[in-house]
């Protein structure tokens, strides 16, 4: 039997505490302790970025995070993407542009490109491609993920003007 | 799962504590960003000890200071910040370039300077840098009294091997001390791969120098990672630079020395007679530039 530890961190802006093995990866926790299976396991490795998830303000890979080191710290998931502006813009420019096919990578891709977006509210083409070097997606649709992107900054730019 | 080994985890806020830990029975492993760590315990390459020790929460090992005429970069400075610090790119421009080719966001932020050097790859993305700018490490330990014990190396001293380090399984690295740029330094970064982002390198290729005014070049130093088992500096090369005004016929020469410095080996990623081409065509090209610039 693994030693297990006590946690206790904001997931989505909700306090929570768990007790998580030593060796488990924050993503397992995310997906088989707290039931939220909007964060992909794509290659366990890094590599990928499907399992993107914010901690403390910075996107991060979940395989590659020990659960334990959750402890005290404020997670944001792509479920908790639902309520953000920024989260609700990808979405519907994600749509709009055709950049969901088979959607394994999207939650990680909104996850950083609205990273992105925090820090750049108008990034160019090479801008997001560069914010999304760490994430793959399979069916090779980067063009119109880039696209999604940049059409949801200014439709944030929009709404900010009214 | 290899972690069933750990029977302790400790996430301590002071350098004492941390330190105490290095000590218990049974050793600790040591965790910081935990994006080597975790997909090395998990492919069996590391064995954790009894303590698994999560270094991330201690105080003071995050800082980026100057010091005199040294940048002082704790531990725990992510790779990132490397990127974007404005203070890092002024006194270590050549050290902020090379977190600009370094794996992905996700990884920047979570990876820091410790954790790069002490997994000591022969092909981690800082060693090279540091290497050529003359960087020291700071190791601690608790003395016998309780009291914080601090020496420090030269990083070419600290790695021994792929994967191994000088570092004592009771010290801690806790941070790294570069000499700040001078106003006639003289700085490049290449590093090759397949891809710009989330690739190792094939080999990569750090030069800093300084040119006075009459163009001679010194204190040049030309370090090369991936080729060797700890990134190595080109002596050869780096004598044939010394002193000298760079020309076409120079940097060729020296690009010729830096190949044969180079010892690489065939890998998965590149055979050696490969890597060796990269080094010589790299590193002219990196000399052709500074002698046009």
């Amino acid at each position: 039997m693994s030693l297990e530890i006590e946690i206790g961190f904001t997931l989505n802006g909700v306090a929570r505490r768990a007790k998580v093995p030593v060796g488990m990866s924050a993503l397992t926790m995310l997906r088989e302790v707290c039931g939220l299976t909007g964060t992909k396991y794509g290659c366990g490795e890094g590599e990928c970025g499907a399992c993107t998830i914010r901690v403390d303000g910075k996107t991060l890979a979940s395989c590659l995070m020990f659960a334990a080191d959750c402890d005290g710290r404020a997670i944001v998931t792509i479920e908790g993407m639902a309520g953000d502006p920024r989260g609700q813009a990808l979405q519907r420019a994600f749509v709009e542009h055709g950049a969901v096919q088979c959607g394994f990578c999207t939650p990680g891709m909104v996850m950083q490109a609205a990273e992105l977006l925090a820090r750049d509210a108008h990034p160019d083409a090479a801008a997001a491609k560069r914010a999304i070097e760490g994430n793959l997606c399979r069916c090779t649709g980067y063009q119109k993920i880039v696209d999604g992107i940049c059409a949801a900054a200014q439709a944030l730019d929009k709404e900010h003007a009214r | 799962m290899t972690m069933e080994a750990v029977q302790k985890y400790l996430a301590p806020t002071r350098l004492e504590q941390a330190l105490a830990a290095l000590g218990l029975p049974g050793g600790a492993t040591v965790l910081a960003g935990g994006t080597d760590l975790m997909p090395q315990t998990h492919a069996g390459r590391i064995r954790p000890a009894a303590t698994l020790l999560n270094i991330r929460r201690v105080e003071g090992l995050d800082t980026v200071e100057v010091d005199g005429d040294h940048l002082v970069l704790g531990t725990l400075v992510s790779i990132e910040r490397l990127r974007f610090d404005p203070v890092v790119a002024r006194h270590a421009p050549l050290l902020a370039d090379a977190a600009e080719h370094f794996a992905s966001e996700q990884i920047r932020n979570a990876g820091t300077l410790g954790g790069n050097l002490c997994n000591a790859s022969p092909a981690g993305d800082t060693l090279t840098p540091l290497l050529a700018l003359d960087a020291e490490v700071e190791l601690a330990a608790l003395s016998d009294a309780g009291t914080v014990q601090r020496r420090r190396m030269p990083i070419g001293a600290f790695f021994t091997g792929p994967g191994r380090t000088a570092r004592n399984a009771d010290e801690l690295l806790v941070g790294v001390r570069v000499p700040v740029a001078a106003g006639d330094a003289v700085w490049r970064y290449a590093k090759a791969g397949t891809r710009p982002a989330l690739d190792i390198s094939t080999i990569a290729v750090a030069l800093a120098a300084r040119r006075a005014g009459d163009a001679r070049l010194t204190g040049v130093r030309l370090a090369l990672g991936a080729v060797g088992p700890t990134p190595l500096r080109a002596t050869g090369a780096e004598a044939l630079l010394e002193g000298q005004v760079l020309d076409a016929a120079r940097a060729r020469a020296a690009a010729e020395a830096a190949a044969a410095d180079a010892r690489p080996i065939d890998d998965v990623r590149a055979s050696g007679w490969y890597r060796r081409e990269l080094v010589r065509n790299l590193t002219q090209r990196m000399l052709d530039d500074v002698a046009r610039n």
